[in-house]
């Protein structure tokens, strides 16, 4: 196989076994990004003589048990120094942070090779990678469809082997519902658990940065490299980082996981949920005691979301003015002329729409009733996460009610596309983490997704019921059949 | 109807986000269905209910306060469109 082909754990293997370089692996990516970027759009900005000039640059003397030469694709609204970072905007281009980011000081501290930014939605505003300025990225899966969003360009690189694996970022389910939708894993940890010191911030109290990967090791890998307490984002939590890798190898036996009804509802793909229910009996077969219970407040997820986000995302967004960095609009007659000139040919129409609904929201006269009412009933969403977690270990779902969408398909209907997020967002306006494996097709060949929800800051139980699963699984090992892409 | 084009209109403004009289028109209709959308929130009672606007039981965070090196001026400013001796520049704010 490819080199391009492997997970981080099996380069390490062989780096250690000095039986390749990592420029070899640079390379075998490189190969693999130009033959079929073109059809993909996965990458926002990529250059390949850098990204071999770093790896040329890798001190041996960095501990070679990290990360050591093992390349990385970072999510454009994630900052690295002296490198384009653009949230997929107009409004920021040609951006260059003079800063890196908590995560990729941490990565580049262990060995990790940065190779370049991928594709997004705008500000991380959808659920299909349609909304950002360089144009859709398409599913590997199928070329007619959407990789999933937001972070659907990390998603669709690592399921098509132009990365080993990728950070995303998740906000209402933006790491794991591309990851479900491409086929490949996504975990979103803990509110808390990564810093989120040069992460563009979209919706401050939701974001958390996460791996998106070939399989549950990268993952569990990943997540030891970027988590941890981090004085730069006073969200972050002073909790302690468990040995993931070695711990998630241990059997689930006893492990009691709840099945909430509300996740089964009508408008779930009848696939989707076939695979869901044989996913269940194999976790069963497993060891791990699985029970109906109910989460009776999922119905206002979505709503209470979009208040939220948006309310926080008009906030955050205040900042793109013109003057500090980015684009400014020209022929302006004064400075308020100047900001909404350059906000109106800066933002695409979806960060129009959200920043106008957050604005609204938290408008003198509408503020009690759409953006106080929204908080009250995320802490009836939290509850009733609360109350399942004292009875129950874990908690699975589909990540998707459905398999990849069609480009183009909700792109007119923003509240259609909302609904699209249905299973993923209650987990970040409760807090808790987020795992989406791969656990079957469908009869058109397009992956589906387990979700797994875990307690706060027990990612380590979701990653042990993910590898037990995956291990007696084939679903991660299957490639898209790329070769309509060349 | 949750919202209209004037609410639409002035909210916009408050958002400095010039918009289009197309981009108005189309923004109120998709607007006002995801507020009837949202609309559901009223069926709850939420009376008893403190709101979460942050899910950690965290409150103030303290640091000692020492001074730290900080970023260089220039590395800061140079992603300005504008800039002039190390300051952003910006069209006049002042009417005289």
């Amino acid at each position: 196989m490819e080199l391009n082909a492997l997970t981080a754990h099996e380069l390490i293997d062989l780096l250690s076994k000095k039986d390749i370089s990592p420029i070899d692996i640079c390379n075998s990516i490189i190969s693999k990004i130009e033959k079929q970027e073109k059809s993909l759009n996965a990458l926002a900005h990529f250059d390949k003589e850098k990204a071999l000039e770093r790896c040329k640059n890798l001190k041996e003397s960095v501990n070679k048990g990290g990360l050591w030469g093992i390349p990385i694709f970072i999510k454009d609204n994630i900052s690295v120094k002296d490198e384009l970072t653009t949230c997929s905007s107009k409004i920021l281009k040609g951006f260059k942070p003079p800063y890196n980011a908590t995560v990729i000081e941490k990565l580049i501290d262990i060995g990790a090779v940065l190779m370049g930014k991928t594709n997004m939605d705008e500000f991380a505003f959808g659920s299909s990678t349609e909304t950002s300025c360089y144009g859709p990225t398409r599913n590997p899966w199928d070329l007619e469809r959407i990789p999933g969003g937001s972070s659907g360009g990390s998603a669709a690189a690592v399921s098509a082997d132009e990365a080993i694996f990728a950070l995303g970022s998740d906000t209402g389910g933006s790491i794991r519902q591309p990851a479900s939708l491409s086929g490949v894993v996504g975990l979103k940890p803990t509110y808390g658990r990564v810093s989120r010191y040069g992460l563009i911030a979209f919706a401050s109290s939701l974001d958390q940065i996460g791996p998106i990967t070939k399989d549950v090791e990268d993952a569990a890998i990943l997540l030891k490299a970027i988590s941890g307490h981090d004085e730069m984002d006073s969200t972050s939590a002073d909790m302690p980082v468990s040995d993931y890798v070695s711990n998630v190898k241990k059997g689930i036996k006893g492990l009691k996981i709840g099945i909430p009804k509300e996740y089964f509802i009508e408008g779930v793909d009848k696939e989707v949920k076939d695979s869901i229910k044989l996913a269940i009996e194999e976790l069963e077969k497993l060891g791990a005691v699985c029970e109906d219970t109910s989460l009776p407040h999922t119905e206002y997820a979505v709503s209470v979301y979009y208040l939220v986000a948006t309310a926080e995302a008009s906030s955050n967004l205040a900042r793109f003015d013109g003057v500090q960095y980015g684009l400014r609009a020209e022929n302006i007659t004064s400075i308020i002329d100047m900001y909404k000139k350059t906000r109106k040919e800066g933002f695409g129409d979806e960060a129009k729409r959200r920043i106008i609904l957050g604005t609204f929201a938290l408008s003198s006269g509408y503020y009690d009733a759409y953006y106080s009412k929204a908080l009250k009933v995320r802490t009836l969403i939290k509850m009733d996460f609360d109350s399942a977690f004292e009875k129950f270990d874990a908690i699975v779902t589909p990540t998707s009610p459905t398999a990849a969408f069609k480009i183009g398909e909700k792109i007119s209907d923003p509240l259609t596309m909302y609904l699209s997020d249905i299973f993923t967002i209650s987990a970040n306006l409760a807090g808790i983490p987020g795992i989406s494996i791969p656990c079957g097709f469908t009869k058109n060949n397009l992956p589906i997704g387990l979700q797994i929800l875990g307690k706060p800051f027990d990612e380590e139980t979701i990653l042990k019921i993910a590898w037990n699963y995956e291990q007696n699984t084939e679903w991660h090992k299957r490639k898209p059949m790329n070769s309509h892409i060349i | 109807m949750a919202i209209n084009r004037d609410t639409v209109k002035y909210t916009a403004n408050l958002a400095r986000i010039e918009l289009s009289d197309k981009e108005l028109e189309h923004f109120t209709g998709q607007l006002d269905r995801i507020l009837a959308y949202v609309d559901k929130l009223n069926t709850l009672n939420v009376a008893n209910l403190e709101p979460t606007s942050h899910v950690l039981d965290m409150k103030n965070v303290y640091r000692d306060d020492v001074v730290k090196k900080s970023l260089p001026v220039a590395d800061v400013i140079k992603n300005a469109p504008s800039k002039e001796n190390n300051l952003f520049k910006v069209p006049k704010i002042i009417e005289t």
